[in-house]
């Protein structure tokens, strides 16, 4: 098992926003986190890089352990050291250029010599067809491309999984498709990804496996085949009804 | 304009001009430093939160945007020889106004900071970067480009301001004036000449004012 989070639990002033959520990951694994908004998909992910700090819960990471409410910084920073997220808004530093926030989180965090960072950055974002844009600035980019960075940034530390928040729910639909493009491809060479979504042809033809959440809690999990041919959960046949109708 | 008027303006001129460039500029920057470093430091006590500081930090914002400047120069400047503290007039005068500024500056920059989307913080962490490194290499310089425009609004106003000195004895552009004043008694003259200086150093900073920020456009474009 390489992620194991066990009985998340978490309140917004008093509103109880996850009421025991339980996953497991294997290596490899793309993960589809499904639900309507305000299931708590994103909270949850948020919870699992300590971007939001959990009331309750256990996390097992590559076999070590993190108690979600009480995790010192330093296993903090230890957990965030081999996991990369992607935000929804992308969140790319506004004040540096394409390669300097690929390399930054290496130069600095990671001590590492600014040439050796800068071929690493070159090769991650050559991976996500950004390698032209170098010295763009994140304002000078489409939303598309932008996520791309923001991808390649993720790549560049050689994460173990990655976290997608929603990652093209911010974007016009004729950039949606080279986004999922290349989650596509990173899940095809074996990265381990854990997908919020609302893309139902990326749960259902990329993940392998999907959870589908609502009002805090798991209403289903399972292999993604299963999920959209032979839903278990009169919930979940409805979800997956109103969704297809959609598109 | 009388003979007499114009010899008056064009002898006094370089004198003016000297004490302006030997007074009035140093006192601006030395102050505006001054100011910069207090109001960067209060700023981000407030965005910190640094619980044991935050009551200090109101304190000394509320007190010193609740009282003139002017009467800050002389309770400053008249209090502290009573309490056995000798410092010369330019040093009081610095050091009133720049913690006169910087608690306007701090406000600035505070504002500035809470401006930046809790987004970049974030993804700083998740970067791997602690609070400090995300502070030093994302908030603090997007906050400051934020900020700029208004520090440039403080800073000539502080330039102006400096002119104050002249009534605690500080000898700059304004006094310079005064005494030029009492010999040759042209005070309209004199007065407006001194009035065109301060307006050609201003001129001199609204221009450097634009060239910055064209530069830091250029480097990273608008912050959404």
């Amino acid at each position: 098992m390489m992620l194991e989070a066990k009985n998340v639990h978490k309140r917004f002033n008093g509103a109880e926003v996850l009421r025991g959520i339980d996953l497991q990951v294997e290596k490899g694994d793309v993960v589809a986190i499904l639900g309507p908004s305000g299931s708590g998909k994103t909270t949850f992910l948020r919870c699992l890089n300590f971007l939001e700090r959990a009331d309750e819960g256990e996390l097992v990471f590559e076999g070590v352990h993190y108690p979600m409410a009480t995790a010192t910084r330093q296993q903090i920073a230890q957990l965030r050291k081999k996991t990369a997220f992607v935000f929804q808004n992308y969140n790319l530093f506004l004040n540096k250029t394409v390669l300097q926030n690929v390399t930054l989180g290496l130069t600095v965090a990671g001590k590492m010599k600014k040439a050796e960072a800068k071929e690493i950055a070159i090769a991650a974002l050559t991976r996500v067809g950004m390698a032209g844009k170098l010295d763009s600035y994140p304002s000078q980019l489409s939303g598309g491309q932008q996520q791309r960075v923001a991808i390649a940034r993720g790549l560049a530390s050689s994460p173990d999984i990655i976290f997608f928040d929603e990652p093209t729910s911010a974007l016009d639909p004729e950039l949606i498709g080279e986004v999922l493009a290349i989650m596509r491809e990173l899940a095809r060479e074996g990265m381990t990804m854990l997908v919020v979504t609302h893309e139902m042809d990326f749960a259902r033809n990329v993940s392998n496996r999907v959870m589908f959440m609502e009002g805090g809690r798991v209403i289903e999990s399972g292999p993604s085949g299963q999920f959209f041919s032979a839903p278990k959960e009169e919930r979940s046949r409805e979800f997956i009804r109103t969704i297809l109708r959609q598109e | 304009m009388n003979d007499r008027l114009w010899n008056v303006i064009v002898d006094s001129f370089p004198k003016l001009l000297e004490y302006g460039l030997k007074a009035t500029i140093p006192l601006t920057i030395l102050s505006f430093a001054l100011a910069l470093v207090i109001a960067v430091a209060v700023a981000l006590i407030q965005y910190a939160q640094v619980k044991p500081l935050l009551p200090v930090c109101r304190f000394y914002i509320w007190l010193i945007r609740g009282t003139p400047l002017l009467v800050q120069l002389y309770v400053v400047f008249y209090v502290l020889p009573e309490i056995g503290i000798l410092l010369d007039a330019f040093p009081v005068a610095v050091i009133v106004f720049g913690f006169n500024e910087g608690a306007y500056m701090a406000e600035t920059i505070r504002g500035s900071l809470e401006s930046v989307s809790v987004g970049q913080m974030e993804a700083g962490y998740c970067v791997g970067l602690n609070y400090m490194q995300t502070m030093a290499h994302i908030v603090l310089p997007q906050a400051f480009r934020t900020a700029f425009p208004a520090l440039s609004n403080s800073l000539i106003s502080m330039l102006k301001g400096t002119s104050l000195a002249s009534t605690i004895t500080v000898r700059e552009m304004l006094t310079e004036a005064k005494i030029i004043n009492g010999r040759v008694l042209e005070t309209g003259g004199l007065y407006v000449e001194v009035a065109v200086i301060y307006l050609a150093f201003c001129t001199l900073l609204t221009w450097l004012q634009h060239v910055l920020e064209r530069r830091l456009a250029r480097h990273g474009g608008t912050v959404k």
